[in-house]
């Protein structure tokens, strides 16, 4: 990971208020910017255009120009202009997303990249669980993000742009290519995918915009419970009963074990709230089957993502390490595995 | 031959304690993301530490396991390679109470040196 330089937040800022005075038709000074978090290839700055007398806080999503190293970024996710197009569609059907405002051009020379407006709130897991000033948003996020994933669930798909549809057999496939792309053996991610392979849900009739990645972490909450749904870089067609499974995966708890629902409420809390905003009415073994795999999905991801830095794309102890934390999810599995639903 | 003492363990938990005691503050102040950077580091050397301590009896009952679970002889990662065929297969499955007795010991044993405070 590298530290931006001056002149690289020079070039950005520089780029950001031509690009700002395009979009709201007047001069635009640019103030505060500053590079939030993520990695080299993926940027999330954030900045104030000040127009006249308003100020508008906002974001940069970028993914700088690649310098034909090998790429860190994961051959599932989507571009940031197909990103824009989802969260677009998203905003516009009333789901809690940051509105995206404008795309930045391949003549700005900063890579792909789009700006939305900033939204505030915290996507702190531990902060979010256990600081004093969110104890109420605590007794309301779980039934929240009921509300939202319907509503999620429930974007036209003729607003969208063109999205890949990935069912249980693909996702399972998937998987199975991940393994093989590691040098050892896994023996009980073999057995968890085995196990989800004989018990497959019905093929879906009605392939649904699917988040991909909802789960506590990927979500901005303030005192009032969530206020934007973050990360959308996974979102796909499919069976919408896999984002309310891989939002009760413990690994989303955060410690929080006894609260499944992203670690602030019980499965059955989430599942009302969805089925009372227009979600279809969930069915247990469904849900149980897409939370096994979710389980066994992020202990892939585990593997994947030290394999970034041991494959030599990336050089990161903190990716490195995440090796290690495989064997949590290794943990759950065989607990899952054990349940009768 | 042996080294002298401190063992590795011993000398890994000496210097997790250095850098989470007297570094880590002094990051927190200066550079924070630097901060975090040392928790990761002194979290791993954690791991470093109970696996010097433990690894080697874990892969040794691992071991023996396998070889009677599969009933024949080859290192760690061959037998482990064979298991995880078998289970792609469908050879075995998770009715199999041989199996899950030794994926049940091999997890127990991982978890007691990647992160003995998971529940």
């Amino acid at each position: 990971m590298t530290v931006h330089t001056a002149s690289e937040a020079d070039q950005v800022s520089g780029v950001l208020a031509s690009a700002a005075a395009r979009y709201f038709g007047r001069p635009a000074v640019i103030e505060g910017l500053s590079r939030e978090s993520g990695g080299a290839s993926r940027q999330t700055w954030s900045f104030d255009a000040v127009t006249g007398n308003a100020r508008h806080g906002l974001i940069l999503r970028r993914d700088p120009p690649t310098t034909g190293k090998a790429s860190d970024r994961s051959a599932t996710a989507l571009d940031r202009a197909t990103e824009f197009r989802v969260l677009k569609a998203a905003f516009k059907a009333g789901v809690r997303a940051p509105e995206v405002l404008f795309e930045l051009t391949p003549q700005d020379g900063l890579g792909e990249a789009f700006v939305m407006r900033r939204v505030g709130g915290t996507a702190i897991a531990r902060k979010l669980l256990r600081d004093p000033p969110y104890e109420k948003a605590r007794g309301l996020i779980a039934g929240q993000l009921g509300e939202i994933l319907a509503r999620i669930h429930a974007v036209e798909l003729g607003s969208l742009p063109a999205l890949v549809r990935r069912e249980a057999a693909d996702h399972i496939a998937g998987l199975r290519r991940a393994l093989d792309a590691l040098s050892q053996p896994q023996p009980v991610f073999e057995l968890g995918l085995s196990w989800l392979d004989r018990r497959k849900p019905a093929p879906i009739e009605r392939a649904l915009l699917v988040h991909g990645d909802y789960r506590t972490g990927n979500y901005l909450a303030d005192e009032s419970g969530v206020t934007a749904i973050l990360d959308w870089e996974g979102a796909h067609l499919g069976d919408p009963v896999e984002d309310l499974g891989w939002l009760c995966v413990k690994s989303w708890r955060f410690g929080a074990v006894d609260k499944p629902a992203g670690g602030f409420g019980s499965r059955e809390e989430l599942w009302r709230a969805y089925e009372k905003t227009g979600g279809a009415k969930v069915d247990p073994a469904r849900a149980h089957w897409w939370e096994v795999f979710g389980t066994v999905r992020w202990g892939i991801i585990c593997h994947q993502q030290a394999w970034r830095h041991l494959g030599g794309a990336v050089k990161s102890m903190e990716l490195a390490s995440i090796g290690r934390r495989a064997v949590e999810t290794e943990v759950d599995l065989l607990q899952l595995l054990k349940e009768k639903v | 031959m042996a080294q002298d003492r401190p063992t590795a363990a011993e000398l890994l938990s000496a210097i997790a304690d250095m850098l989470r005691e007297e570094v880590t503050p002094v990051l927190d102040k200066v550079e924070p993301r630097l901060g975090f950077q040392m928790r990761v580091a002194v979290n791993s050397l954690a791991i470093l530490e109970r696996e010097a301590r433990l690894g080697p009896a874990a892969d040794r009952r691992e071991h023996e396991r396998l070889l009677k679970l599969l009933g024949r002889d080859a290192n760690l990662d061959d037998l482990n390679r064979e298991l995880a065929r078998q289970l792609r297969a469908g050879e075995r499955d998770e009715r199999d109470a041989a199996l899950m007795a030794h994926l049940e010991a091999t997890i127990a044993d991982k978890i007691a040196i990647a992160n003995p405070k998971w529940r």
